[in-house]
């Protein structure tokens, strides 16, 4: 048998993937957190791409306010769940994806265990202080975080590693960080939530196949009204 | 005089002063002091990077330094 079922697949994969990565990205493990802007264009590009087994989690469920950038958004599921949203978009997409759905919030109750079979998760939450709560969930489990942030139409990329200091580096101190940023007052547009989505996926990509440049230590900003994309060295 | 080289992001960019790709300040001037100066609430300033690196408050600007401030970012 080939690589997939589906013959041609992942043809227009190659040979920017070799046949042996896209097995290695069909073995992974990728848990989603926070089905979103964010996390909505990161379930469609790994299930596009082949990653293998996606778990994706969001407690909540959609609301009109939701359709100006949600990709898994549309009018007919105002009110359904996020999560199940996602597994039957991921089986539409890519059905040999083994798409897991869990409607739940995270927090430190259940954190560890929805993430620990990762090789990667995927950071597209809404919450700061949830983002630190994944920090110590990811240490423990020794799983390598992407991290994405968005306000408006400006937005950033991390690649926290177990043992990082991570978040600090960004958010300053854990106690003394907000809740939330000022994505409060500027909303989200589509097309910058794609994009910051766009380039986590990359990064997840990097991580499972061993190969090119990871944002470590490092913050990737975007300022889409300026055209400013810049690659911050955080230490 | 120093000049800099200073953008400010999302919300705060209303702050932004005339010519400040170009913005001369005076000599021995941290950044605290520039985000005083430019009457800039502190709490709203989350990262400060300057040609590339992230710094901190203390930071004593230099003559062609580019300056980037960005509010706290948190959305999903």
């Amino acid at each position: 048998m080939g690589i997939s079922k589906l013959e041609g697949r992942y043809d227009r994969n190659f040979d920017t993937l070799s046949h042996e990565e896209q097995k290695t990205l069909g073995a992974s493990t990728v848990v989603v957190l926070g089905l979103g802007g964010l996390g909505g264009g990161v379930c469609e590009m790994l299930a596009r791409v082949g990653v293998g087994h996606l778990t994706m989690i969001d407690g909540d469920s959609f609301e009109a306010s939701n359709l100006n950038r949600q990709l898994l958004s549309q009018e007919h599921l105002i009110g359904k769940s996020k999560a199940g949203t996602a597994k039957k978009r991921v089986n539409a997409i890519n059905s040999e994806v083994i798409a897991d759905a869990q409607k739940e919030y995270m927090d430190d109750s259940n954190l560890y265990d929805g993430i620990k079979n990762a090789d990667v998760v995927m950071d597209c939450l809404d919450s700061i202080d949830t983002r630190f709560k994944l920090q110590d969930a990811a240490n423990k489990a020794g799983i390598p975080i992407v991290s994405g942030a968005i306000a408006g139409v400006a937005g950033q990329v991390t690649t926290i590693f177990p043992n990082d200091k991570g978040y600090a580096l960004i958010y300053g101190e854990k106690s003394r960080s907000q809740s939330k940023g000022v994505e409060t007052r500027t909303g989200n547009i589509a097309y910058c939530a794609l994009f910051v989505s766009a380039l986590q996926s990359s990064e997840c990509i990097k991580i499972l196949l061993g190969r090119g440049d990871i944002l470590r230590n490092k913050l990737l900003i975007a300022e889409l009204w300026t055209n400013t994309f810049e690659v911050v060295e955080l230490i | 005089m120093i000049q800099i080289d200073l953008k400010l992001f999302v919300t705060l960019s209303k702050y932004s002063p005339k010519n400040s790709e170009c913005l001369k300040i005076p000599e021995e001037t941290t950044v605290e002091k520039l985000i005083a100066d430019l009457g800039i609430p502190s709490d709203l300033v989350k990262l400060i990077f300057i040609n590339g690196k992230m710094q901190d408050l203390n930071y004593l600007l230099k003559h062609n330094d580019r300056v980037g401030l960005f509010p706290p970012v948190g959305g999903g």
